[in-house]
């Protein structure tokens, strides 16, 4: 019995770490179709829609990918993964990368061997209270119970912001952002901790949004952004860069629309370079020389993406603030394309 | 093996390994042997050589490091400053402290719906039928799911019970309060507490370890005095009253103790956010406990009727023909020896409420699963190690159960002479 037990384990974890070796863009080209982690449902960020279709602000990153590397954004196999499940299942290889709300630090980094390609949203940790609870600063939050999804960096944040503070507080931890807001809509909770996009997503699908706030301190830094696997660079790259084409072609003006006008040459050689006229800037990421093109074609522009997924004219109605270009005050910036 | 005699003939060849039916069934577990160690040379290999490919290494020093998150219900010391290895602690508290209360409550409830069950009353055997169908052939998890949305959805929530116009109030003399986060009920306090004893891993209360002592001195007391009774009325026939002996030597002690201690109730009040003071149940704990206990209560229920079915019917009338009363007859004859069908799978279900109780993650019940296996492995990105470890308690954990209900086991199976 024992022995059956720890065999069984090792087996497991054997056949696990066997998939997570070899080049990945080759296994995606092989497997037809690109294997993304994503949340259980973030209304704006990555939820399925009333046909099933993963749709979000994340999701747009996957079906950037799918843009890049098959010429097809729905080429994406979504894997819906919780704050406790994603890095098992991006470290055994059940996924190729991993778009979910996932916060960059260190440990992560560098302990659970894995490679942050970039930051898609810059954002904080912030808290949400019924208004009739009469709170109107996170300091006065001293004994409350609140809710948090566990396997997070909210939980260590939380625990950080109270002790500084010297306050106490009931934690309950809870799997998913689903039951979190059953149980903080039922009363369970006093209030509920997340990153405040997170937040400001979730405020959006309430009957009643009017009647909830969100608490003005923000207790942390949450760069939120793809990750894949460590030890395969040019997976990496191609993640990366993937990324930096959206965030650039809002710089440069290239939109979904005008793009295929663009693509037709400029004046701009960094355009041209980007949109593969000029240059073999594809070729080096062993992609086809349109890669961006068809990001920006098929996907849109980062711009583009944040406005019809999570941007003000949307329910969820986040403002740009940090992660407007770098030209507008924000902090989005691309590496230059060449 | 006698018929064999005939193959002694002629030194040993080494086809006789196979074709010698003395040797034959020794090869095959010595080639089966090797078999299952390359098996698991190969495994092991694998996963080293996978880890290194990976970059990571195997080991526990992460147990040695700040945790840095929060656990709500701890009997021990704990901060988020605490160690992993700390965490794993409480966590594996929490678990036997669930595990405890769930095996005890489970046995009641399995117990009464198991002798309901035969009861001679229609209704009550039906409604036992129907209760032991239901509970035990829908999934665990689905029933600690249920509790849990009950307990969440269905109860008021703590500021229900505030001001002039509060729409849900304290039951039992405003002792319990039952809110959707939990049921707070009075807790024992001592004015003139004895304080607490630091045996290392964490507190022992001493006040609660006087009252143990007192409350066993009665006990055996009270075993004295019955034991005087009985020599007694062997001798002369009559046997002396003892309820009243008893009924001091039992309470008195310890009332003077609680007195002596300065015992009084702390009760739960509104203050805040939510209550304070007194004894928190959290609902994670509740809804676990009652699932597990009527789920396991359910099975527990077949094997106690299995039991006393178990019993031939010519043992009562037997009982009834020496003149026994029902009750006794129940207690001196068919207890006793129902006993002894019922423990074996009793112990079973024992572990599997044990076990079950990693389920608690669904409900945010912070066991082991959920400490060791859930934030701690999520946070240090140990899963090999954590879960191993994980395992490796749990195994423990189960032989221990195993061991002592086995104890148990020998000491009311058939005596043998």
């Amino acid at each position: 019995m024992r022995k059956s037990i720890l065999l069984g384990t090792l087996a497991v974890v054997g056949l696990g770490g066997g998939a997570a070796s070899a080049a990945t863009l080759d296994d995606v080209r092989a497997a037809g179709q690109i294997k993304c982690g994503v949340s259980t449902g973030l209304a704006g960020f990555s939820a399925p829609d009333a046909n099933g279709v993963w749709q979000g602000f994340d999701v747009s990153v996957c079906r950037a990918l799918g843009a890049a590397i098959f010429a097809d954004p729905s080429k994406v196999q979504f894997v819906s993964t919780t704050g406790q499940t994603r890095f098992t299942a991006l470290a055994s290889g059940e996924v190729d990368v991993l778009a979910r709300n996932t916060t960059w630090t260190l440990s992560r980094d560098a302990d659970l061997k894995f490679t942050f390609v970039g930051v898609n949203y810059y954002d904080g940790q912030g808290f949400i209270v019924k208004k009739d609870l009469g709170v109107a600063s996170a300091r006065e939050l001293d004994g409350a119970t609140v809710c948090i999804q566990t396997g997070t960096t909210t939980e260590l944040n939380l625990a950080d912001f109270f002790r500084v503070n010297n306050m106490t507080y009931e934690p309950v931890p809870i799997e998913t952002n689903a039951e979190a807001l059953q149980q903080y809509l039922a009363g369970a909770c006093d209030a509920y901790t997340t990153d405040a996009s997170g937040l400001a997503a979730s405020r959006a699908t309430f009957a009643d949004p009017e009647n909830h706030i969100i608490l003005p301190e923000i207790i942390s830094k949450e760069p939120l952004g793809p990750l894949v696997r460590q030890g395969d660079d040019e997976w990496a790259d191609i993640v990366r860069w993937s990324l930096n084409a959206m965030i650039a072609a809002e710089e440069y003006g290239i939109t979904s629309a005008n793009v295929d006008e663009l693509a037709k040459g400029t004046t701009n050689p960094e355009i041209n370079r980007l949109l593969g006229t000029e240059g073999n800037l594809g070729a080096m990421l062993r992609l086809d020389p349109a890669w961006a093109r068809n990001i920006i074609t098929m996907v849109g522009n980062y711009g583009e993406v944040f406005n019809s997924t999570i941007g003000e004219a949307t329910p969820i109605g986040l403002a740009r603030g940090l992660n407007a270009q770098w030209t507008q005050g924000g902090l989005q910036y691309s590496p230059p394309f060449r | 093996m006698a018929i064999f005699s005939d193959s002694t003939r002629g030194g040993f060849r080494l086809g006789m390994l196979i074709y010698d039916t003395r040797y034959r069934s020794l090869t095959i577990q010595v080639g089966f042997l090797f078999l299952a160690m390359a098996g698991a040379a190969w495994l092991v290999d694998n996963t080293v050589e996978n880890l290194r490919a990976l970059g990571k290494d195997f080991n526990y020093g992460f147990l040695g490091t700040r945790a840095g998150y929060d656990i709500n219900q701890r009997f021990v010391a704990y901060s988020s400053d605490s160690t992993h290895g700390q965490a794993l602690l409480v966590g594996l508290l929490n678990t036997l402290f669930l595990a405890a209360i769930a095996c005890a409550l489970a046995t009641v409830v399995g117990v009464l719906a198991g002798i309901g069950r035969l009861s001679r009353n229609w209704i009550v055997a039906r409604l036992m039928t129907v209760y032991i169908e239901t509970f035990r052939n829908i999934p665990v998890l689905l029933w600690i799911i249920v509790m849990m949305a009950i307990m969440t959805e269905a109860m008021p929530a703590p500021s229900a019970f505030r001001g002039e116009d509060a729409t849900a109030s304290m039951i039992l003399w405003d002792s319990v309060a039952i809110t959707n986060r939990g049921v707070y009920i009075p807790e024992p306090l001592f004015t003139r507490g004895l304080g607490d004893l630091d045996i290392g891993v964490f507190l022992v209360s001493l006040d609660l370890v006087a009252v143990l002592i007192v409350g066993a001195a009665g006990i055996y007391a009270h075993l004295i005095i019955t034991r005087h009774a009985e020599a007694v009325q062997n001798a002369t026939g009559t046997r002396p009253a003892t309820w009243w002996k008893s009924l001091a030597v039992l309470l008195l002690p310890l009332l003077a103790l609680l007195w002596a201690l300065g015992f009084h109730p702390g009760w739960p009040e509104l203050k805040g956010f939510n209550f304070q003071g007194g004894i928190y149940m959290r609902n994670s704990l509740i809804a676990m406990w009652l699932a597990l206990s009527v789920y396991t209560g359910a099975f527990i229920a077949e094997i106690v009727r299995a039991g006393i079915l178990a019993v031939s019917r010519g043992q009562t009338e037997a009982a009834r023909a020496l003149g026994l009363r029902p009750g006794p007859t129940t207690r001196l004859v068919i207890l006793p020896q129902a006993l002894r069908v019922i423990i074996p799978p009793l112990i079973s279900q024992y572990l599997n409420i044990t076990k079950n109780t990693s389920l608690a993650l669904a409900v945010g019940y912070m066991d082991l699963r959920s400490t060791l296996g859930g934030i701690t492995l999520n946070q240090t990105g140990r899963e090999l190690e954590a879960m191993m470890l994980m395992m490796l308690i749990y195994l423990v954990l189960s032989l221990i159960i195993s061991a002592a209900m086995n104890l148990y086991n020998r000491s009311v199976r058939l005596k043998e002479r």
